[in-house]
């Protein structure tokens, strides 16, 4: 597998080493992301899942083990730089991440941070915005701006890095419904376009469920990990650690229970609404 | 209301004086003041009244607005003006008791005094209204480049004044959530004397405090995510460029200051008696 970023018994905690008991915020994560790939990190609050996403960019660096990007440590304080334009950031609060007071100049910053030529400059100012889809928006200023069209933004901001692979951080939390799915269907172009290695750490079962795949994260381990069908119809793994599998599978669960004869179980609200109807259109075939 | 607070306010056009090279405009603003302390005589000062009514009138802002951007200094105005009346020592006084003396020079003096502060806030003010905040830093950090040779931080200044004005409008918006929230909960903004309406600020300023930080914090982490290390190796997406109108309105200043100054050297158009 080849691996863009890699955790090998990574172990993190906030406390300082000379306050005596250590309480881990993370504890022994191995994890590999594969290139090209779609993965959610799902988890509770404290469950160490931002923690954990803060280091795939060198912002935290492990207390214990490693943290590789393409092979190059993140410990390794010359690599730092060339680290952070492979890994691009987004972060929760659209508010706290856009640097200028214009949107276009906010997308230059982080291609102004690395030097480049005025030139490609604005070729990059472009594409980003384009491909969020807030070219009309160019010469506003961000806090005129929605939450979702902010985070739009805020990514269009790290897509000017040119990044091997975007992270973001509860890009939604602070979003309301109709700016968490500009947000996603944002995300879901992003990797038919370029087809980006994307990490979203969420608590939300929706989003997780658009993801290739599902890493459940509890009390700094690795709780289960797979694809979102095995992982979010699990059930009793998922309620172990205080997560509600999606209400789709609950339903189509406890439909079973009852002995109805629905094959497949359905990960979002469309697919669940589909499965019913096959289901009802049977039944009355039945009768 | 607190909506209504626009700091170095700006309105956007697309007049000449808001097209003139910010950096330019900054050193205008410079030889404007010179030119404003320089003029001595009535002809000197009617040449400084022209060139602002010429100013105003190219930069297509509305008179009201400047009017009104005179109303909030009124008090300074008039404070100024009863000070230099009563004050200024004179040899042929009208009114004498104490150390209070009325006489033409006082009066002359107040009059030049007025004169001199309304030039000088209606012509800086208007660097201000016909400038982007951001144009302004970015001018300033280009002006004073040459000092980042004596060591001085001049990028991280810049930096952080465009940080601090980028984030003027959303800390508006978290007072404005804050005193909700605290209003909500019985908290009086409004009464009391002065002592009790400071004292009733600090469960707004607290919060305020507290999310300021965190805001910054997470904004440091956002930026280093983003590449940030200083100013060193940065490239520039907006480029300034200087178009010859800018030297035109150079020459202009210029040659108003070189008449200013000889008109007082001559002392043509004497302030008279």
């Amino acid at each position: 597998m080849d691996a863009i970023i890699r955790t090998e018994k990574l172990k993190y905690s906030y406390d300082s080493e000379d306050a005596g008991v250590l309480r881990l915020a993370l504890d022994g994560v191995d994890l590999e992301i594969e290139r090209g790939s779609f993965t959610a990190i799902l988890g509770h609050n404290g469950s160490g899942k931002s923690t954990l996403a803060r280091h795939f960019n060198g912002i935290f660096l492990p207390l214990e083990g490693a943290v590789l990007v393409d092979g190059m440590n993140t410990a390794d304080e010359e690599k730092l730089y060339e680290i952070r334009r492979k890994i691009g950031m987004v972060f929760q609060n659209p508010d706290n991440q856009i640097v200028a007071s214009v949107v276009d100049e906010d997308v230059a910053f982080a291609p102004e941070n690395l030097g480049l030529p005025r030139e490609e400059i604005i070729r990059r100012v472009d594409s980003s915005l384009a491909s969020v889809g807030m070219e009309e928006f160019r010469g506003h200023a961000p806090h005129l701006l929605s939450g979702g069209q902010k985070q739009r933004v805020a990514i269009a901001g790290v897509l000017a890095m040119r990044p091997e692979c975007i992270v973001l951080d509860e890009p939604t939390a602070m979003l309301d419904p109709k700016g968490r799915e500009e947000v996603l269907s944002t995300v879901t172009q992003l990797r038919k376009e370029y087809g980006m290695t994307v990490v979203i750490i969420t608590h939300h079962m929706s989003e997780a469920a658009r993801a290739d795949r599902v890493v459940v994260l509890a009390k700094g381990k690795i709780h289960l990990d797979g694809t979102p069908r095995e992982v979010l119809t699990n059930v009793e793994g998922l309620s172990e650690v205080g997560l509600e599998a999606p209400p789709s599978v609950r339903l189509i669960l406890a439909l079973r229970e009852r002995g109805a004869h629905i094959p497949e179980i359905p990960l979002n609200d469309e697919e669940c609404a589909a499965a019913l109807c096959r289901w009802l259109a049977s039944g009355k075939e039945g009768e | 209301m607190l909506k209504d607070i626009t700091l170095g306010q700006f309105f956007p056009g697309n007049s000449i004086v808001h097209r003139i090279d910010p950096r330019f405009k900054l050193i205008l603003t410079g030889l404007f003041i010179a030119i404003v302390f320089c003029a001595k005589t009535v002809a000197g000062y009617a040449l400084v009244l022209g060139l602002l009514l010429f100013i105003v009138l190219n930069s297509r802002i509305s008179p009201r607005l400047i009017f009104k951007s005179l109303k909030a200094i009124v008090v300074f105005v008039v404070f100024t003006a009863v000070l230099n009346l009563f004050f200024t020592s004179s040899e042929t006084p009208w009114f004498q008791w104490r150390f209070i003396t009325i006489g033409p020079e006082g009066v002359i003096f107040a009059v030049k005094m007025v004169l001199r502060i309304v030039f000088l806030i209606t012509g800086t003010s208007m660097l201000t209204y016909t400038t982007s905040p951001i144009m302004l830093t970015d001018a300033i950090e280009q002006l004073f480049s040459p000092l980042k040779k004596l060591k001085l931080p001049i990028h991280e200044l810049a930096m952080m004044m465009s940080i601090a004005l980028r984030f003027i409008p959303t800390l508006i918006e978290e007072t404005d959530k804050i005193m909700s929230a605290q209003r909500s909960r019985g908290a009086d903004f409004d009464s009391g004397n002065l002592i009790r309406r400071a004292r009733s600020l600090i469960p707004l300023l607290i919060p305020l405090f507290v999310s300021a930080f965190r805001r910054a914090d997470e904004l440091a982490t956002a930026m280093e995510s983003r590449c940030y290390r200083g100013g060193e190796g940065r490239s520039k997406y907006k480029v300034m460029k200087s178009a010859p109108r800018d030297y035109i309105a150079l020459g202009l200043f210029v040659l108003v200051l070189a008449a200013v100054i000889v008109l007082g050297y001559f002392g043509i158009g004497r302030f008279g008696i």
